[in-house]
């Protein structure tokens, strides 16, 4: 599941360059751009792929305990 | 005055926030610099969208919009909702969980053990604090004209140079001065909850704003529909033929125009040599030629107008021709007469001046390997120090997934009604005038949009909406500079134990306070365009975003490597914004790219070469990054 979820990374990023809506000024539902429109499902889709990436792809390896706080570093 | 009142109350709200957050302030600096990694994903997703989301996001994208067109979402609203969450994904967890385990506060910590190189610090310090800073200076500036537009008339008799509203400077400073405290005051918890409350206030106001525009604009239909018509160019990304031939018509009268008033000044009588037409053209359009300098290029040809600076003597001749018009705007122009109009601001004497007499503005049409570039440009946030310190601030590794999935869906909400109004704006008329004439300031668009279709109530409350993106920014780009100052090199080269706990949060407000004096004398100097300077700051970030990403994932990146690569950004970048007249050129670009790929390019290998032909980093530094966790 985790190569789908790159996958669709991978599309959303190819898909984001729409040159078949360059020069297409048609208003959808009257009043929406469809360039904007295409773009602004780019943006559902790309929430849609990360709340897969979540599910599928989390690294959960990286969670840290309160014991493993800080044992290096010199912070403030 | 009632919008004045409401900012000033909204600003009160967002004081008594900071004093609130100060109550649970525990005296560490810890508390104070990652509020004790105390936040929860809510508090995260609005505190890092809030801080992403800056003057830029709403002031440049209007202003964009309506200079460019539609294009400007995909160039870095969807480009932003695919690459700001690969970054929270790939770099923010894992940076999350080492600077946890290792107690680091800011990157230069982090690049410090990895690379093992003390002085990697001395070189990165200055770097990203001279990076916010332009970035700093985005919402300084957007927020003395934001505040400025809106209380124009708000006085009867003071400020008359300023259209008797709040001048810039002193709305800048206001501003400055609220988040200094609140962040003073609160910290980061401070920091966290006003972002929290300032990007509630800003997505719900900026959807009432686009719906109250819309609806005197006569419904989103008849707005969209009037774009259609005049200005179709603006809901694609290339230019009609016919927008295309308006633009040659009016450019025609205009350089005729040009002629006339050059021969007329002159006395000449006769046809104009090249020369002469071309010093017309260059007279016309306030600008000035120096002595000695080329009119013509090794061809022969005219070189553009934008290769000759304005004049500074333009804003007089402005005045001279419309001054007897400009007063206080509430006062009617002609006494008795209210057909006739209201008096002009200045603003509006400068504006109409140079719709006037300068020449009409040229429709782009956006290259589409400008288009593609583009999307480097949201690398920025990987390496954005500020956005680093709030993902430390995180709970645990799972609080991450909110802001992740909800990034992009945030974006768009703010992002597309931001750009209708600025395509809109092309094209709204109001009495039967354009409501915004050519040449208007784009990072003005916004706010006049909101003065001039909303009553003075929601005027207040919108513009408190705008305030509070630009603020929810500048907190933590304040706390940010101050936590690196205090932690890189007063505490690093001062030693642990020299400074108590309290001294070490008086260092970092006194850093603070040092760099927003000198953000805040920057933005009393000439104005960018708010977008232009933006893509500027953010591409310098970006630069960098190839050393962050390989210190994670390539075991091979050396300190040389890693030097290289910093060194190769900042000179592509120093270069290229050098010969983009610093700025001031909006539409430079390296062989038709944006300039962001040629400094990605120049870091990616710089560090790639460099590193391959150096020797390998320690068992021990790999270990800190590549070993399993506690390793």
């Amino acid at each position: 599941m985790k190569f789908v979820v790159c996958g669709l990374v991978v599309l959303l990023l190819v898909i984001h360059q729409d040159n078949w809506f360059w020069d297409n000024s048609h208003l959808v539902f009257g009043f929406m751009p469809i360039g904007l429109l295409y773009h602004a499902g780019i943006s559902l889709a790309a929430g849609a792929t990360w709340f897969l990436a979540t599910k599928f792809a989390w690294p959960t390896d990286l969670e840290v305990s309160a014991s493993d706080d800080a044992q290096g570093g010199d912070s403030a | 005055m009632t919008q004045l009142i409401i900012i000033g109350i909204y600003l009160l709200l967002l004081l008594g926030l900071g004093l609130l957050a100060s109550r649970l302030f525990r005296g560490t600096s810890k508390d104070y610099m990652l509020a004790s990694h105390s936040i929860g994903p809510f508090l995260l997703l609005m505190s890092l969208f809030g801080t992403t989301m800056t003057a830029f996001a709403l002031v440049g994208s209007t202003g964009e919009a309506f200079k460019e067109g539609i294009g400007v979402y995909g160039m870095l609203a969807s480009s932003s909702g695919i690459i700001h969450s690969l970054c929270f994904f790939v770099l923010g967890v894992k940076l999350w969980s080492l600077g946890r385990r290792y107690g680091y506060t800011t990157q230069i910590q982090y690049f410090r053990d990895r690379l093992e190189s003390d002085r990697i610090g001395l070189l990165l310090f200055p770097i990203l604090v001279g990076l916010v800073i332009p970035y700093l200076l985005i919402g300084v500036m957007a927020s003395g004209t934001v505040i400025n537009g809106v209380t124009e008339g708000a006085f009867t008799d003071t400020f008359a140079a300023h259209d008797y509203g709040i001048p810039k400077w002193l709305g800048s400073l206001v501003i400055c001065g609220v988040v200094l405290v609140y962040v003073f005051f609160g910290g980061m918890r401070g920091t966290a909850w006003a972002n929290t409350f300032q990007t509630i206030v800003f997505m719900i106001l900026g959807v009432v704003t686009f719906f109250v525009i819309s609806s005197k604009l006569g419904g989103l239909e008849a707005a969209s529909q009037a774009v259609l018509e005049k200005h179709p160019s603006k809901l694609m990304r290339t230019i009609t033929p016919k927008e295309r031939e308006t633009y040659q018509t009016s450019l025609k009268k205009w350089q005729a125009k040009a002629v006339a008033a050059y021969s007329a000044k002159n006395g000449l009588k006769r046809d104009l040599t090249a020369e002469e037409k071309q010093k017309a053209l260059i007279a016309q359009d306030d600008r000035v030629a120096a002595a000695g300098v080329k009119l013509f290029d090794s061809n022969g040809k005219a070189l553009s107008l934008s290769a000759f600076p304005k004049s500074n003597a333009w804003p007089k001749k402005a005045f001279d021709k419309f001054g007897s018009k400009v007063g206080h705007p509430n006062e009617l122009l002609v006494p008795g007469d209210p057909t006739k109009g209201k008096k002009w601001t200045r603003k509006k004497a400068l504006g109409v001046y140079k719709a006037k007499s300068w020449a009409p503005d040229e429709p782009h049409t956006l290259s589409k390997l400008k288009f593609l570039t583009y999307l480097l440009v949201p690398l920025s946030v990987g390496m954005f120090p500020h956005l680093f310190q709030h993902w430390l601030t995180a709970r645990s590794a799972s609080s991450f997934k909110l802001a992740v999935v909800a990034h992009p869906i945030f974006i768009m909400i703010v992002w597309v009604p931001c750009v209708l109004v600025g395509v809109w704006a092309t094209s709204a008329v109001i009495d039967g005038r354009p409501l915004i004439a050519s040449h208007f300031p784009p990072n003005a668009v916004l706010v006049k949009m909101v003065k001039d279709m909303t009553g003075p109530l929601l005027g207040g409350f919108l513009t408190a909406g705008i305030l509070a993106a630009i603020m929810s920014s500048l907190d933590s780009q304040f706390l940010c500079i101050g936590t690196m100052f205090t932690n890189d090199i007063v505490v690093h080269y001062g030693g642990k134990d020299r400074f108590s706990e309290r001294q070490k949060v008086l260092l970092a407000r006194g850093f603070i306070v040092a760099i927003v004096a000198v953000t805040y004398g920057f933005s009393l100097l000439e104005p960018r365009r708010v977008f232009t300077l933006g893509v500027w700051c953010f591409s310098g970030f970006s630069s960098m975003f190839p050393l962050i990403f390989a210190s994670l994932y390539w075991r091979r990146l050396t300190k040389a490597g890693a030097y290289a690569s910093i060194l190769a950004a900042i000179v592509s970048w120093v270069v290229l914004f050098w010969q983009s007249k610093f700025g001031l050129n909006p539409h430079y670009d390296v062989l038709g790219m944006m300039p962001v790929a040629t400094m990605v390019a120049s870091s990616t290998a710089a560090l790639v070469l460099v590193s391959l032909v150096t020797r390998p980093p320690s068992e021990k530094a790999l270990r800190r990054v590549f070993g399993p966790p506690g390793g």
